[in-house]
């Protein structure tokens, strides 16, 4: 695996130099991609947990909603640590919701998501007019500042590695660039989600409630006919669901940003569905999908260059691609990913500047073409989406 | 069987009628919460809402839902989530305001041209995401909301006085050129007041779906793939082709939705142009339980609590009380058709059941037809 990141980091910082964009690796680039990484990695972390054992999770947008609604409201009165408490609450609270209608009343998963989403959105609004419309920074669609939490650094980082990092070293300064974004700054929420990343991954497959809640997602008959009751475990993994997207909702109101407003989460809770199919079900790919995510969502503030830039990146990473394709013989694969790559070299050659209006649909684009590209050997949980009933068929 | 006929509508009438006094409910408590007198706002809400010109705004409004619902339920028949509605009529507007815009027809070419071309660019926004689909296994939720933030970028790019629109001289609102005499629909003039052209379109398209749906054998293999791939599979459908098929025709008649508003009222797509339309589509759709009969009250519905919300403000409630109230009626109608649907299943396996008792060894069907 370090092989790959070091190539990734080395392409990339190759890329940049050709396509004369040096935002793309520098220490701010990496400190945003960081920030905006963090909420499509919490959604990913919920979708997962939610999928794996077995339940479609299509409410992870108005759980976020609730997250930074609530993250706002109570953060804005008893500061930022009571916000995420808050913001994390109120996403549990809807992903029980989401147990009780799709395992309680057994109302199709998808149908119940997004009906929680409507919920969610005019719920929102609903309080918005009611709390913020009307005092002093707020109004129905935004809510007044929230203070942040404290940032830590690595210590002696920025000693050692900003010689390095200023130095027009070709590939180490980028390196040191990179990893100056990673340790300087980072807010204490954002090390809490990384390290939900490894404990997710614990607990999901090295603990008995993971292998319970993993056995409810692939054979729910199975799991029951042994004392495993898959609408208890289901309830948990939505709880959790649900407290993860809510937390990325506090995350945006707290970190990303420092108010609630209208719209803020933008379609990130279906990204974090999306990192989930992109990492086949698995902790840690998921997280690499997020970071590719937040990334492309981090560049829309930064340089227009470094957009453009991307589209080299991809263009190389699809070439990768093909030839790995093109040795396991899949001939037609391989040509597809070429052909691709040779779509995307053109576009950056006959497109100087990438528009500011393509630039915000970059990770949605980017998202809609990993998934289309992505091996069609992808394995989801055997019973994801299907409801359970006691001496039913499944 | 006549009685068992009757019963099953009834039941499922009673599920709105139920989730709408649910909302109600939610509603009077939560203004008592906030002290107004809710009996009084329902009294002045009623007879505002029941007004001449309240009921041509309703009326009016609930054209654009209407298709946006049906062009929900389409894909909703099928198993498919068309979460892209919102994006597919937006583009299928902005395309048909452009070229309604710089070709002069004569009425009613021009109209027929515009609905043309949003059907076509709607439908083929929507293939996008059922050939990712069908070909490539993308969720379909997951394709069709990027495509929609893809749609609104790709539109705003476009509408900029260098590209594809002009700016009204005097005001903020940067539109597409004004549309001809040639290009826009009339209203058709009720003893209420004048009222959108386009719902006659509507209405067409809301019969048309019901026949094809109900009455075609494309309408059965499509809900029937709705209900099972695999079975519709081993009745000779051909899954991938069903899928592609029904996003087009899901995202034709969201094209669809945005034309009341451009053939009748703004006459160029422009910042203002509404939005959202997609969402609402999805939620009427539930609320009708796709079925276009359904959609249609359920529209209406809609509309009304929409207009409804007018008055509110003028008697200094919050108008976001009606936002409340809608969704919470999709939550309780979600329940109550799980619930209902449920209650009907029991009684008709009961029924089973005890005319097989009753006839031992024959079929329930023979004795259910003798009883």
């Amino acid at each position: 695996m370090w092989l790959r990141v070091t190539l990734t980091v080395v392409v990339l910082s190759l890329v940049s130099g050709a396509a004369n964009a040096p935002d793309l690796l520098s220490e701010g680039s990496m400190g945003a991609a960081l920030r905006f990484t963090a909420p499509i990695l919490l959604a990913g972390l919920g979708a997962l947990w939610a999928e794996r054992s077995g339940v479609v999770n299509i409410g992870l947008e108005g759980m976020m909603i609730m997250g930074t609604w609530f993250g706002a409201f109570v953060g804005h009165q008893a500061g930022p640590l009571a916000g995420v408490l808050a913001g994390v609450a109120a996403g549990m609270s809807f992903g029980l919701a989401l147990a009780v209608m799709a395992l309680g009343f057994r109302i199709d998963q998808a149908v119940a998501g997004l009906a929680l989403n409507l919920l969610a959105a005019g719920l929102a609004r609903f309080l918005s007019s009611i709390f913020f419309d009307g005092i002093d920074g707020g109004s129905i669609t935004q809510s007044p500042t929230v203070d942040a939490l404290a940032t830590v650094s690595l210590p002696g980082a920025q000693a050692l590695l900003e010689p390095v990092a200023s130095a027009s070293i070709p590939i180490v300064s980028d390196v040191a660039q990179v990893t100056l974004g990673l340790v300087t700054d980072v807010s204490l929420l954002t090390l809490l989600v990384v390290a939900l990343v490894p404990i997710t991954w614990w607990v999901l497959f090295r603990t008995g409630l993971g292998l319970r809640i993993r056995a409810c997602g692939e054979h729910p008959a199975a799991a029951d006919s042994l004392g495993v009751s898959p609408a208890v475990h289901r309830t948990i993994a939505l709880a959790v669901s649900g407290a993860m997207a809510g937390l990325a909702g506090a995350f945006l109101v707290t970190v990303a940003s420092s108010v609630y407003r209208e719209g803020q989460t933008g379609g990130r809770g279906f990204i974090g569905m999306a990192t989930v199919v992109f990492g086949n079900w698995m902790v840690v790919p998921t997280a690499i999908g997020a970071f590719i995510f937040g990334f492309t969502d981090a560049l829309r503030t930064r340089q227009e260059a470094s957009v453009g830039a991307l589209l080299l990146v991809a263009a190389v990473a699809f070439v990768i691609v093909a030839v790995v394709r093109g040795r396991h013989r899949s001939c037609r694969d391989a040509a597809g990913w070429g052909v691709a790559s040779a779509l995307l070299v053109s576009a950056f050659v006959l497109l100087p500047v990438v528009p500011p209006e393509f630039v915000s649909f970059a990770p949605h684009l980017t998202t809609l073409v990993v998934l289309a590209l992505a091996r069609p050997d992808l394995r989801a949980p055997a019973a994801l989406g299907l409801p359970f009933r006691r001496g039913g068929s499944s | 069987m006549t009685r068992e006929r009757l019963i099953r509508p009834g039941l499922f009438l009673a599920a709105p009628v139920i989730a709408v006094g649910l909302a109600l409910l939610v509603a009077g408590l939560v203004l008592a919460a906030t002290g107004a007198d809710a009996l009084r706002v329902l009294q002045d809400t009623i007879a505002y809402g029941t007004t001449g010109r309240s009921v041509v705004a309703v009326v009016d409004k609930s054209v654009g839902y209407y298709l946006a619902g049906i062009a929900a339920a389409i894909a909703f028949r099928m198993g498919l989530f068309n979460i892209g509605i919102d994006g597919q009529y937006r583009l299928a507007a902005f395309a048909a305001a452009v070229v309604g815009g710089a070709v002069v027809l004569p009425w009613p070419l021009g109209v027929v041209l515009m609905i043309g071309v949003a059907m076509l660019v709607g439908g083929a926004w929507a293939a996008i995401a059922g050939l990712l689909a069908a070909h490539r296994g993308v969720s379909v939720v997951i394709s069709t909301i990027m495509l929609n933030a893809i749609a609104t970028g790709i539109i705003a790019w476009l509408l900029h006085p260098s590209r594809l629109a002009v700016q009204a001289p005097g005001s903020n609102n940067v539109a597409t050129a004004l549309i001809p005499e040639g290009g826009r629909l009339p209203t058709i003039p009720t003893p209420l007041g004048d009222v959108d052209g386009f719902l006659l379109v509507a209405i067409a398209v809301g019969v048309l779906t019901w026949l094809v749906l109900g009455r075609t054998r494309f309408g059965f293999e499509l809900r029937a793939s709705g209900m099972s791939l695999r079975a519709a599979a081993v009745a000779g459908v051909d899954a991938k082709r069903m899928i592609v098929v029904t996003m087009i025709a899901s995202g034709a008649v969201a094209g669809l939705a945005g034309m009341p508003q451009l053939l009748g009222a703004s006459h160029r797509y422009g910042l203002d142009f509404p939005a959202g339309l997609g969402w609402t589509g999805i939620a009427i759709a539930l609320l009708g339980r796709n079925h276009p009969l359904g959609i249609a009250i359920a529209a209406l519905l809609w509309a009304w609590l929409e207009r409804s919300a007018q008055i509110l403000d003028l008697t200094g409630i919050s108008r976001e009380v009606v936002t409340i109230m809608q969704g919470v009626i999709v939550i309780a109608i979600v329940v109550a058709y799980e619930l209902v649907g449920r209650m009907i299943r029991r009684r008709e396996q009961r029924f089973v059941g005890l005319a097989e008792a009753a006839t031992p060894g024959e079929g329930p069907a023979r004795a259910a037809s003798g009883a």
